[in-house]
């Protein structure tokens, strides 16, 4: 049965194209030589450097050939629940590339950085109203460090109040997996709070959880259940008043943009992923860019620098001004060439374009949800109304035919989608996380639905078609195992 | 509607299909109480509106001349690079979870190990950081993890790493119990003296957990890294290098220091590739031996097989990551810095070794050529010497922070101040100048030149 359609030769690795008496092209500047050594004799190189000399077309058509083993969302629907892989607009990278910006070097004097700044002045602003905080800072470099800045905020507070035995963090056990490790990080104990059946946060049990020890807890709304967490208002009662703070966790803001602000159901602190709600590149896994908001009383801890204005202009604001900051994340002032592209999406959008994206992100949601019920494929939460996104289980076809979501995830790619996001939420068994975003059309979506009720066939009629997929893409399925077992991370050492 | 394609009929029958009147119906789960509109955002634009703005604000600093460095420097990008960077599959692709429809990102991450692991000297290398900062904060973590035996969270860590990497591993590790012991420098030559480390510690025996050696250090100046790395070593320590990537072209690779090699390389690889961007994205890159690889934090992409046997490459030792360990994970760190990694490893396939070595030769170079300029003004002096790669300290005789304002208002960003003023009673007006192989021999003595006059009119209007 395994007949593949297409069969895609191997690229070779760039080590293999290099001929070592090549020499390089017009790219390297004409002065200086391989010979020509200027430093101190002792310190300098004396082993051999091993890179690849190769002709300046052969490496364009190398790298242009991997490019075309990916799956992208310029190539492909990508519904990867928690991801929010939605069309970058093009304009925001061209304009982000402008020489004025691109070659602007972090330490010219702010007198000739104003244009920059003041961008990011208007971004900060920009996601302090969309998220109801009181004061934004863009420096975290991704979600998972906007995350530990967060909880660091936290822990920066409470030990300004003299409160050392908060000693602990609470988790829902559908948390990213990035909560936990964060609250560790920042010196925490993570304790883990249930779900009930409906998705929603075991009230019984968090009140038992709560106590004198509690510094914070972590939260995603919507969860990363794909349903909003109807008792936020209580939680965050109960947390407050026990003298703890809330932390959000922004990974599916795109599901409330313009609905319902976090700093309205009670947050203390948040960070944002730019490269979700404010579709910023993903770029095959970064770089993210993780701008975190405060409320009030988290103000003084906010990490520096941040961009303030004046009738003089717009300046940094750093440790002088703001002493009790938990410090600097990142050499300069974050990940600006991302900031700008989301800036500039914000431009494009505005306030009625961001109402629209939960709008049409829900709506598309919700409509792959019925239809798919339709299909008799069982939803995890069947009563609740899905979110941005929504969790699928196959449970039911992993019992009769044998195949698990990863076998339906890897068909899928033989049918040219990317697989949702599979096997998380840990706690419900053989997952999709779907999440479609709003710049996906009702015929792509419609598409996507026929193939996987195709799959679903496919799986009582000839399970072995799931469980051998892929055959169409470059490379069959990949022996894990093996990977990790013989390790060979390096072309150039084999261990 | 910008970027959503739906008609009116698609949403009317998507909401017949829901079974809702309205898509305002869809909300109905959320507390009226807690629901509110966007206020002070302004309206959506048209692209072209968005973009006469952008353009205004990118022209309105100009494209200065560049002299500052200090972790971010400006170096001569190859024009196909961010082209081919930018590509839709490698710009709007995620995290390589379905390996099978990643292959393209794999086997570039894969490269990209193995380039940096030739660079550094060591055995691997993992799949990129956020930066060198916070990358400096991850070696940090990693070797405390690893020198078990050493029993001590205490990292010696010398002055002449640059003082905003320092702050940023300040609140990274604070939270875990792990102290950072500050090494003085020497005043002669701005770098770490061997013959003074033993009497940093308070006993001879006395244990720490990590030497930090940066190369070339923050100063420009060049560290004695094998005599550092051997004594780090006797005391069975581990050591972190700290590495300006270009320089290891011309200078002596992290995993060849000493004896036995360094035990952790890390660095800044914005210089391969990636434009200056007011300090971010950038990417740091971490190395280390093989001994020490499942402490690595990060992304790890290793060569395999697939079921027919051909080679293929996949995210492997993912149980150290944050999605499998949760809270007993090597790091919170979710993805790597991809497209930063995509390029730089174009950057490096592009120019190649005797690509990268005239690079290096051309900063080195570059850089004597204005020291030699400098010197001729009596007034300058170098305080900590010559013996730099591409940057250095030229002390002055009017204040910093004045010269600076002036040369911008020259169109010339000239340095970084790094004048020591809460260390000495007497002023010392210290920039660091760093010079690249992108300036020009008429931009250097355009640069001298001007750098002369601005301290010759700061003078006047100072005795005036």
């Amino acid at each position: 049965m395994s007949k593949r359609i297409i069969d895609q030769d191997a690229e070779p690795l760039i080590f293999d194209l290099s001929d070592n008496t090549r020499q390089s092209s017009s790219l390297a500047p004409k002065t200086g030589s391989e010979q020509n050594n200027p430093l101190a004799s002792h310190l300098q190189r004396k082993s051999t450097l091993d890179l690849p000399q190769v002709g300046e077309l052969q490496v364009l058509r190398h790298y242009t050939r991997l490019s075309q083993k990916n799956f992208s969302i310029d190539t492909h629907f990508y519904p990867l629940g928690s991801c929010t892989m939605k069309y970058n607009p093009r304009v925001c990278n061209t304009l982000a590339q402008l020489p004025g910006f691109s070659t602007r070097h972090p330490m010219a004097h702010s007198s000739i950085s104003q244009g920059i700044m003041s961008c990011l002045f208007d971004l900060q602003t920009i996601l302090k109203e969309a998220t109801g905080m009181q004061q934004v800072s863009l420096t975290p470099m991704a979600g998972a460090q906007g995350e530990f800045a967060g909880v660091a905020m936290i822990r920066a507070y409470h030990d300004h109040n003299q409160a050392p035995l908060r000693s602990e963090i609470i988790v829902p056990d559908a948390a990213h997996g990035t909560n936990p490790a964060t609250a560790v990080m920042c010196g925490y104990t993570v304790k883990e709070i249930p779900t009930n059946d409906q998705g929603d946060i075991d009230i019984q049990a968090l009140e038992k959880m709560i106590g004198p020890q509690t510094a914070g807890i972590m939260l995603t709304n919507p969860s990363t259940l794909g349903v909003f967490e109807r008792d936020i208002k209580h939680i965050a009662k109960l947390i407050h008043q026990a003298g703890g703070l809330l932390y959000y966790d922004g990974a599916n803001l795109n599901a409330i943009l313009g609905k319902v602000k976090p700093g309205d159901m009670g947050f203390d602190v948040i960070h944002m992923n730019l490269h979700k709600t404010f579709s910023t590149p993903h770029g095959g896994g970064g770089p993210g860019s993780g701008p975190i908001g405060v409320s009030e009383r988290l103000q003084p801890f906010i990490p520096i620098p941040i961009v303030a204005h004046n009738e003089q202009g717009y300046y940094w604001l750093n440790e002088d001004d703001l002493p009790l900051s938990i410090g600097r994340l990142s050499a300069w002032m974050g990940n600006v060439g991302i900031l700008l592209r989301a800036y500039i999406y914000a431009l494009l959008l505005g306030r009625d374009g961001m109402e629209r994206v939960a709008d049409y992100a829900t709506l598309n949601a919700n409509y792959l949800f019925k239809r798919l019920v339709a299909a008799d494929f069982e939803m995890a939460f069947p009563k609740r109304r899905a979110s941005h996104e929504f969790i699928l289980t196959l449970r039911k076809e992993a019992k009769n035919y044998g195949t698990s979501a990863m076998d339906f995830a890897k068909r899928l790619l033989d049918y040219g989608y990317h697989a949702p996001t599979t096997y998380f939420p840990l706690l419900v068994p053989e997952c999709f996380l779907i999440e479609p975003t709003e710049t996906e059309s009702m015929a792509d979506l419609d598409a996507f639905i026929e193939t996987l009720i195709k799959i679903k066939a496919e799986a009582k009629e000839s399970p072995n078609l799931l469980k051998e997929a892929p055959f169409e893409l470059p490379v069959r399925r990949l022996d894990d195992v093996k990977a990790a077992r013989e390790l060979d991370l390096n072309f150039y050492h084999q261990e | 509607m910008p970027y959503i394609p739906h008609t009116s009929n698609d949403l009317a029958q998507m909401l017949r299909t829901i079974g809702v009147d309205s898509i305002e119906d869809l909300f109905d789960e959320i507390p009226k109480d807690l629901r509110s509109k966007l206020q002070n955002i302004p309206l959506g634009q048209s692209e072209m509106a968005v973009q006469q703005q952008l353009f205004a604000k990118s022209l309105q600093d100009g494209t200065p001349l560049c002299f500052a460095g200090g972790g971010a420097y400006e170096h001569y990008i190859p024009a196909a690079l961010w082209e081919i960077a930018t590509r839709g599959e490698f710009y709007s692709a995620y995290t390589p979870y379905q390996a099978e429809a990643s292959q393209g990102t794999l086997q570039v991450i894969y490269e990209y190990q193995s380039m940096i692991a030739s660079l550094t000297a060591m055995d691997v290398s993992n799949a990129s950081l956020y930066d060198g900062a916070s990358g400096l904060a991850e070696a940090v973590l990693m070797a405390v993890r690893a020198n078990r035996k050493a029993k001590s969270k205490r990292i010696l860590i010398p002055e002449s790493v640059s003082p905003v990497y320092r702050q940023v591993v300040e609140t990274i590790v604070k939270n875990q119990g792990i102290t950072l012991e500050l090494l003085p420098y020497d005043q002669r030559t701005g770098t770490i003296q061997v013959n003074q480390l033993d009497k940093q510690l308070n006993k001879p025996d006395d244990a720490f957990a990590a030497l930090i050696i940066p190369q070339p250090n923050y100063f420009g100046s060049l560290e004695e890294v094998h005599q550092l790395t051997d004594w780090a070593h006797r005391h069975k320590a581990l050591v972190i290098a700290q590495v300006n990537p270009i320089s290891l072209a011309l200078l002596e690779a992290p995993g060849n220091w000493g004896e036995h090699g360094a035990d952790i390389a890390v660095g800044e690889a914005q210089a391969l590739g990636i434009p200056l961007s007011s300090g971010g994205p950038y990417i740091g890159f971490l190395a280390c031996k093989q001994k020490l690889v499942r402490q690595l934090p990060g992304r790890l992409v290793g060569r395999t097989v697939d079921l027919e046997g051909k080679t293929g490459f996949t995210l492997t030792l993912q149980a150290r990551e944050q999605h499998i360990r949760r809270s007993k994970a090597t790091s919170n760190i979710c993805t790597n810095q991809g497209l930063m990694a995509t390029a730089v490893t174009l950057y490096l396939a592009f120019l190649g070794r005797d690509g990268l070595q005239k690079v290096a030769t051309t900063c080195a170079l570059n850089t004597q050529t204005l020291m030699h300029l400098l010197e001729q003004n009596s007034d300058l002096s170098f305080p900590f010497g010559d013996r730099v790669f591409h940057e250095f300290i030229v002390q002055l005789p009017v204040p910093i922070d004045k010269v600076l304002s002036y040369l911008a208002q020259e169109d010339i960003v000239g340095g970084i101040d790094v004048s020591p003023h809460k260390h000495s009673t007497e002023q010392k007006n210290w920039l660091l100048i760093c010079v690249t192989e992108t300036k020009t021999e008429q931009e250097l003595h355009f640069f001298a030149d001007t750098l002369r006059s601005i301290c010759q009119q700061i003078n006047n209007e100072e005795s005036s």
